[in-house]
Order: structure tokens, then sequence, then C-alpha cells
């Protein structure tokens, strides 16, 4: 039978029986959807990831106090030790490596803040007028911390936009006094529009001199250093030589994690990758049960239709003809399926990006492809069965409707 | 034109052996008028279907057109029942969900005609019939007897040189059976050898050859000239 011939014959038998037709691409339209849909959702969350790493700052070097073991629990942890602290003159000490362009020490800690009987609790960062250009935040008022020596306490402060609302009210914040813990600071700035970032809340913070913190918190260890190498290329370096001169500055040990933001965002990205085939595999399970379904619809058509393979028999079919017609429809069936949940899916993505804006729903392209290609693979595989099963019906049997 | 020798055809029912045909030896020449009367359980479908090829006998030897049958695999099979032979059903058989013309094409399609031709042939073969304004008609919108027309018309688009008819009148009404009747004597008149199994004498008696079988045999094959006009 000519290719033309047989889609047309397909064709006219899936028109003929509607509901089964209709039940069916249902079936396939909903598998196929549900790799597009669940894929796109995997991979928007690991795009929105990606970005608020990127969002963390360029070029970003980050040093932890404490070696992060690969192995075992670490023979420090067994034999009691503790790492040795983070010091600001190691931060200091940092500034000779020729990679490094900037550093920013990072105490953190809380701490009730308040004014003029107004008191919140407050997330409180002990850092140096650099960090506002290594995690690359803006002011939306005013000036970020005084540029002196790090050492120097000074009493000033910057303050997040929800600080400034809750606490200062419509005043103008530039020049208040506000408490912070046990001391007194003056506002000089107010946060801008970063808005959420990575491990803080913008607006939520209260930003104090570096040494001010190690004050209000009682203890000279620094929760981070944030390094913003002088290049892309220069971080490889400015990470060998933050181990090599902590190292030097601990006798010999190094006891410090070293971690580039690209090492981060690369795990992550593995994370959620992982994440994105998962439930992409859930959804191809989901297009496999619609191929059973396939194959037990085929089988009813079959038997509904023996009396018209009788006769296909009687006018000379022959078996592979008989064969390649019940497998037409099969595919015809996923194919229409796969066509119908792509649209559905990429409608479902289209919809799921304007209730979650943050993130941005693109069905990844090789998602869409093998969820249509399992879908067409399930159309021959669970096809072929009940295609036999017409093709070996006994013609007279078959012509009486047995 | 057809030859069949020593012919049986054995069913396992059960653990019972049914002898359905019993050394049936045969020849019919082309051309020939042959209608095969019997009671229920005699045979006739059996014969009919091996006569049409749906069927191989258990033993003894089928030969169409100087071909021995028995040596033909289920496509070679399948080819020949489409060129050379022709099938009337009491039920006429159609496919339901398609028109007139797509039924009669069917055959055409599944021997990969071109479509030119399939109109062609299937425009004159429904012609034949007296069913050129029913074209686009489904079988529902027809009456029986032009539903069984039909039928006919796909019987011959293949220009078979055999039509196999069983019990071809057993669903019409009297004057549609007549109808029917006189259409396929037509065609057996330009040269078509006919074969009809059928329970009603009256169409029985008209043939040129009336075959009687009982029991799987053949009891009476008699030569008539009382269907010739």
């Amino acid at each position: 039978m000519r290719l033309n011939d047989r889609n047309l014959l397909a064709m006219g038998a899936l028109v003929r029986y509607p509901l089964r037709t209709l039940m069916m691409l249902t079936a396939t339209a909903m598998g196929v959807a549900a790799v597009v849909v669940l894929t796109s959702l995997g991979e928007a969350a690991r795009s929105y990831v990606a970005a608020e790493f990127q969002s963390l700052g360029t070029h970003l070097v980050i040093v932890i106090p404490g070696r992060s073991e690969t192995s075992g629990g670490g023979l420090g942890m067994m034999i009691g030790q503790t790492p040795r602290d983070l010091t600001l003159a190691d931060a200091q000490a940092l500034l000779r490596s020729s990679a490094v362009k900037k550093i920013a020490p990072m105490m953190v800690g809380s701490a009730s803040v308040s004014y003029d009987g107004l008191e919140r609790e407050s997330p409180i960062l002990g850092s140096t007028p650099e960090l506002l250009d290594v995690r690359q935040w803006s002011m939306a008022l005013g000036e970020f911390l005084p540029n002196v020596d790090m050492e120097r306490a000074a009493s000033v402060c910057v303050i997040g936009e929800t600080v400034r609302r809750e606490l200062l009210r419509d005043q103008p914040p530039i020049g208040k006094w506000i408490r912070v813990g046990d001391r007194r600071c003056r506002v000089t700035g107010v946060l801008g529009n970063a808005g959420r970032s990575v491990m803080v809340d913008v607006d939520e913070i209260v930003v104090i001199p570096v040494v001010s913190a190690q004050a209000l918190f009682n203890s000279p260890s620094l929760f981070r250093i944030l390094i913003q190498a002088k290049s892309r290329e220069a971080m490889a370096t400015a990470q060998r030589d933050v181990r090599r001169i902590i190292k030097e500055r601990h006798q010999g040990e190094e006891d410090v994690t070293v971690i580039t933001q690209d090492a981060v965002l690369a795990t992550f990205d593995g994370i959620f990758s992982a994440l994105t085939y998962a439930v992409g595999g859930i959804g191809a399970i989901s297009l496999i049960v619609a191929g059973v379904l396939i194959m037990n619809v085929m089988l009813i058509a079959v038997s509904q239709r023996t009396r018209e393979i009788g006769l296909l028999k009687a006018l000379g079919a022959r078996q592979r003809q008989i064969t390649a017609l019940f497998l037409t429809e099969a595919v015809f069936l996923a194919a229409m399926g796969a066509v119908v949940g792509v649209a559905l899916g990429y409608l479902a993505s289209i919809g799921l990006g304007l209730i979650y804006t943050d993130l941005e729903f693109q069905p990844p392209l090789w998602a869409v492809g093998s969820a249509v290609l399992i879908a067409l693979a399930c159309g021959v595989i669970f096809g072929i069965s009940p295609a036999r099963r017409a093709a070996k019906l006994d013609p007279i049997k078959a012509l009486a409707g047995k | 034109m057809i030859r069949l020798d020593h012919l049986n055809r054995y069913f396992q029912v059960g653990d019972q052996q049914v002898h359905a045909l019993e050394d049936v030896t045969l020849t019919i020449d082309s051309g020939e008028s042959v209608s095969i009367m019997g009671p229920s359980g005699s045979g006739k479908s059996t014969l009919l279907n091996i006569l049409g090829l749906l069927d191989t006998p258990s033993s003894g030897e089928y030969w169409l057109d100087g071909v021995n049958t028995s040596g033909m695999d289920n496509n070679e099979l399948a080819t020949t029942r489409q060129s050379r032979i022709g099938f009337i059903f009491q039920s006429f058989h159609l496919v339901p969900r398609m028109t007139a013309f797509e039924n009669v094409e069917l055959p055409m399609m599944l021997a990969e005609m071109d479509k030119e031709q399939r109109r062609e042939r299937g425009l004159q073969a429904l012609d034949r019939v007296g069913l050129i304004g029913r074209v686009d008609h489904r079988p529902d919108q027809l009456s029986g007897g032009e539903r069984q027309r039909v039928a006919i018309a796909r019987a011959i688009v293949m220009q078979p040189r055999i039509l196999l008819a069983d019990e071809p009148t057993g669903n019409l009404d009297t004057a549609a059976g007549k109808e029917i009747v006189g259409i396929i004597e037509e065609l057996n008149a330009q040269g078509l050898t006919l074969i009809v199994v059928t329970h009603d004498p009256k169409i029985g008696e008209r043939a040129g050859r009336k075959l009687r079988l009982l029991d799987g045999k053949i009891v009476t094959n008699r030569n008539s000239s009382a269907s010739l006009p």
C-alpha cells in the first residue's frame, strides 16, 4: 500500500472513533506536557540560582574559616581541634597577592536596633567600605561606610530599606543616631535596590564597620573574607595565593576553605541539572504509561475491527500491510498527542511564568525533543503488538467477527 | 481453470476431528456458473473458503489456473486472492466509515494502484452495478440492495477471473435479491466464473451447474441449461 493511502486510511479510522482517539491523545499529551513543564521548572530553578550567584559579585573568591574535609569527619574534629580564627590581620595580609584587587572582611551577628522607642532585631554585618563594590550593592541614599582605616571603629552605620522604614518612618534618615546593641551610631546611608541577595536580605540588615562589630559581638573571629580578584583569569591565582598566605600565617596549617563563585555556581548547576533530568525522567515514565494505554486501546480497536481486518485479508491485504496500517494509527496518535502535549507544556510554562514572575520558564529544547521522540517510540513499540495481532488473524474467523 | 484433486479438510473441535470436506474432486471451467447447495454443516462454506484461498486443504491439491496453490505462502495467497478472486458476502462487509467509492477503492489501494487509475476503474465498476449516482454515499445511506451492489463493484474492480458469492441474497428482500442475482448473472454472461453458495433453491437452480454437498461429500454434480435464457 502506498504511504499516502495508508495515512489516509489510518486517519479515517482515527476520525471514525473520536472517543478512543481523544482518550489516547489525552494520555500522550499529558505525558509530553509533563516532561515539558517539569523540565522547564527545573531549568527555571537552575537559571534563577545561577542569576542569584551572579548577583553575589564578580570575580568573587570567598574565604571561610575551617577546612572542609572531603574524607571522613576530619582528624582535627576527632582530636578536638578547632580551626584557627580568621582575623582582620589575616584579611589585610591577603592584599599582598597581586591577583587580589579588593578584600572585604565580614562579621555577621544579630542585635537589637532601636530609635526613639522603636526597636527591632536585625542581622548585623560588620565590614569595610570595599564591601559595597565587592558585593555590587548600591546606595539608595547617602554614603556607605567611610573610607578609613579598617582597624578604626567609627560610630557610623548603613541601614537597609526595611530597617529605615520601621525605625525612622518618614524622618530623613541621614545623620540620625540609632542604637545598635549597646552602642550608638550615626546613619550615613540607606542601602539600595539590591533587594534579596544570596545569603542576606539586604533590606533587613544594618552594616557597621568591622571593628565595631568585633567589639559588639566581643570576638575577633571573622565570618568570611570576600575577595574580588583582578580578573576572571586571576581567580585561580588568587585562590592559590590566599591558601598560601593563610597557611604561612597559621603555622603551616591550611585551615581555611577557599571557594570561588564559579565553583559554587558549578555545584548548584550540577545539582539543578540532575534535578531537571530527574523530573524529566518522571515525566518520561508517565509517557510510557501512556504508551501502555495506547497498546490496550489499540488491542481493543483490533478486536472491534476484526471483521474489517478479515475483509482486508479477503481483498488481498498482506500481513505486512495490515501491520503497517495499525502501526500507522498508533504512531499518528502518538504524534498528535506529542504535538498537543508540547503546546500544552508551553502554555503551562507561560502560565507558571505569570504566577512566579521571579522565574523564567523556558522549556529546554532537549527535553521537548526527547519527549516527542519518546512519545513516537512509545507509539511504535506499544503499537506493534496489537498491529501484529491484527495481521495474524485468521481471515475466515475474522470475517465472521470471531 | 479450477481443479480440486482428492481434497480433504479436517477440523479439530475439542478432542473430536470433524471431516468438513471428504475426498472432493472437482473441475470448474472458465466462465461456468456453479451453485453449491446443501444443509448447514455440509461443508459448503469450507469449500468456498478453500476456493477463495482463505483456507487451505488438509490434504489433496487445489490447482488454480494451472498453479498448485498448496505451495503458496501467505503473501502469495494474498496476491492471488487480490488479482484473481472477487468475494461477495451475505453481510456485505462494507467499511462503514467509507463512501461507496472508497469501499470500491480499497482493493486497488492494497494493490498499490495509482490514484487516476483507481478513480477510473472504481467509477467504472460502480457504473456496472448501476450505482454511479451513489458514489459518495456511505453504507448507512444506502439500501441493502445498494450495499450489496457496492460489494459487487468492489469484488469486480480488480477484474478477477472468479466471483465467489456466499449467500449473496441472504440479507435482502425478494426484490433486491432478484436485482443482485440479475447483476451477477450478467457478470457471468460476460465471462466471469461464478460460484455461489446458497440455501435458496430458486437461486441455486438458476446456475449452470449444481453441486450438492452432504457431510463434506459432493452428492450431486449436475449440469443443466435451465438458467440460460
